[in-house]
Parts: C-alpha cells; sequence; structure tokens
C-alpha cells in the first residue's frame, strides 16, 4: 500500500516542478531585453526596466512597426 | 555579390528573419526586402540609433560594440555592423539568436566580397618574318 502512495507523491512533485519550469520559461518569454555583444567577445544583457533597456526598446519598437 | 541578391539568399536560407535592411556608413540604404523606401529608411535610422544609444548605454568598456538584439513580445530586432556596413533584420518572437547573427554575418560577408577580375586576354602574336638576305 505505501509503495502507490510514493509513486503518486513522486509524480505530483516532478509534475509540479516541470509545471514551474514551463511557466517560468514562458513568463521569461514575454519580457522584453536588449542584449549587446562586442567585439572581445563580451556580453551584455540590459533587462527590462533598466535605464538602458528603457531608452533602446522604444526605438526597437520603431522599427519592429516601420518593418511590417 | 549585390545587396539585393544577398537579401535574397539571406531570407531563403532563414526562415527566421522577416525584414532586412542593409546600409552603408552614412545611413545609405543599399539594399532591402521592405516594399516602400520610407519604411526601409525608417528602419535604417532605427538600426543607426540602436547601436549609438548602445554604445553609450555601457560606458566605460573598452570593447567597440559589434551586434545587438532587442527581444520583444512582438518579435526581435538584430543589428549587426561590419566594416563599415550595417545590417538590420527583424525576427518573429523568440528566435533562435545565434543562428540569426551567423546569417546575417554571412549576408555581410558576401556584401564584402570583392567580385574575381576577368582574365585578361593575350593579342594573338604577330610572326615575324625573318630574312636570311642574298644568299
Amino acid at each position: 500500500m505505501a509503495r502507490p502512495r510514493l509513486v503518486s507523491a513522486v509524480v505530483l512533485a516532478a509534475g509540479s516542478f516541470g509545471a514551474s519550469v514551463f511557466y517560468r520559461r514562458r513568463a521569461a518569454r514575454r519580457r522584453e531585453r536588449v542584449d549587446l555583444y562586442y567585439e572581445d567577445g563580451s556580453m551584455v544583457s540590459l533587462p527590462e526596466g533598466s535605464p538602458a533597456a528603457e531608452r533602446l526598446l522604444p526605438i526597437a519598437h520603431d522599427v519592429l512597426h516601420a518593418a511590417q | 555579390m549585390d545587396a539585393t541578391q544577398a537579401i535574397a539568399d539571406l531570407t531563403e536560407i532563414s526562415s527566421q528573419i522577416e525584414a532586412v535592411v542593409v546600409s552603408d556608413a552614412e545611413g545609405a540604404v543599399l539594399g532591402t526586402n521592405i516594399k516602400g523606401a520610407d519604411r526601409a529608411k525608417r528602419v535604417a535610422e532605427g538600426a543607426a540609433r540602436l547601436l549609438d544609444e548602445a554604445g553609450s548605454a555601457a560606458t566605460g568598456r573598452e570593447g567597440q560594440l559589434a551586434q545587438l538584439e532587442a527581444a520583444t513580445p512582438e518579435g526581435s530586432v538584430f543589428v549587426v555592423r561590419e566594416e563599415g556596413r550595417t545590417i538590420a533584420a527583424t525576427t518573429s518572437p523568440d528566435p533562435t539568436v545565434g543562428l540569426v547573427f551567423y546569417d546575417l554575418k554571412s549576408c555581410l560577408r558576401s556584401l564584402a566580397e570583392a567580385p574575381a577580375p576577368a582574365p585578361r586576354k593575350h593579342a594573338p602574336r604577330k610572326k615575324k618574318e625573318v630574312d636570311d638576305g642574298p644568299a
């Protein structure tokens, strides 16, 4: 009797974990960001809400609208 | 290879890329697949502004900004600058970033390649008649 309970608990935990990973990745896709790549190979990611991203993202939106 | 052909090849191999504009160092549009010169110019100017603003955004860095991606839920804007030319492209949301950058750089490099010189045609040599003189 203990084994089916254990299996159910493991399946429930795995399902919860998978659902949380799926939800967090989906939420991350909706967030805006600007990634800058430099000649020395380094990269800077400017998240939505940062001062630099707030200047760049409106320009990006303008480009997207002009291109459609 | 001219810009129009390079852009046609690019959009054929990359299904994620939607609109493309190639411009020179002065901002003049060299080639695009966008219908409407005004819209193409707006995209080119926007790309130049993105590079300028981004260049001043991360101050204190020693390296030169080479490329950028602006990701939004509507789609992404990619801008690559190489050897005086800039290519700007828009894609659908959530693209394969590395692949898009590779394709854009390949497009710029194909524009930078000079055409092979045509082979020189040599004029046929005239045979000189040797005069042995009187025997």
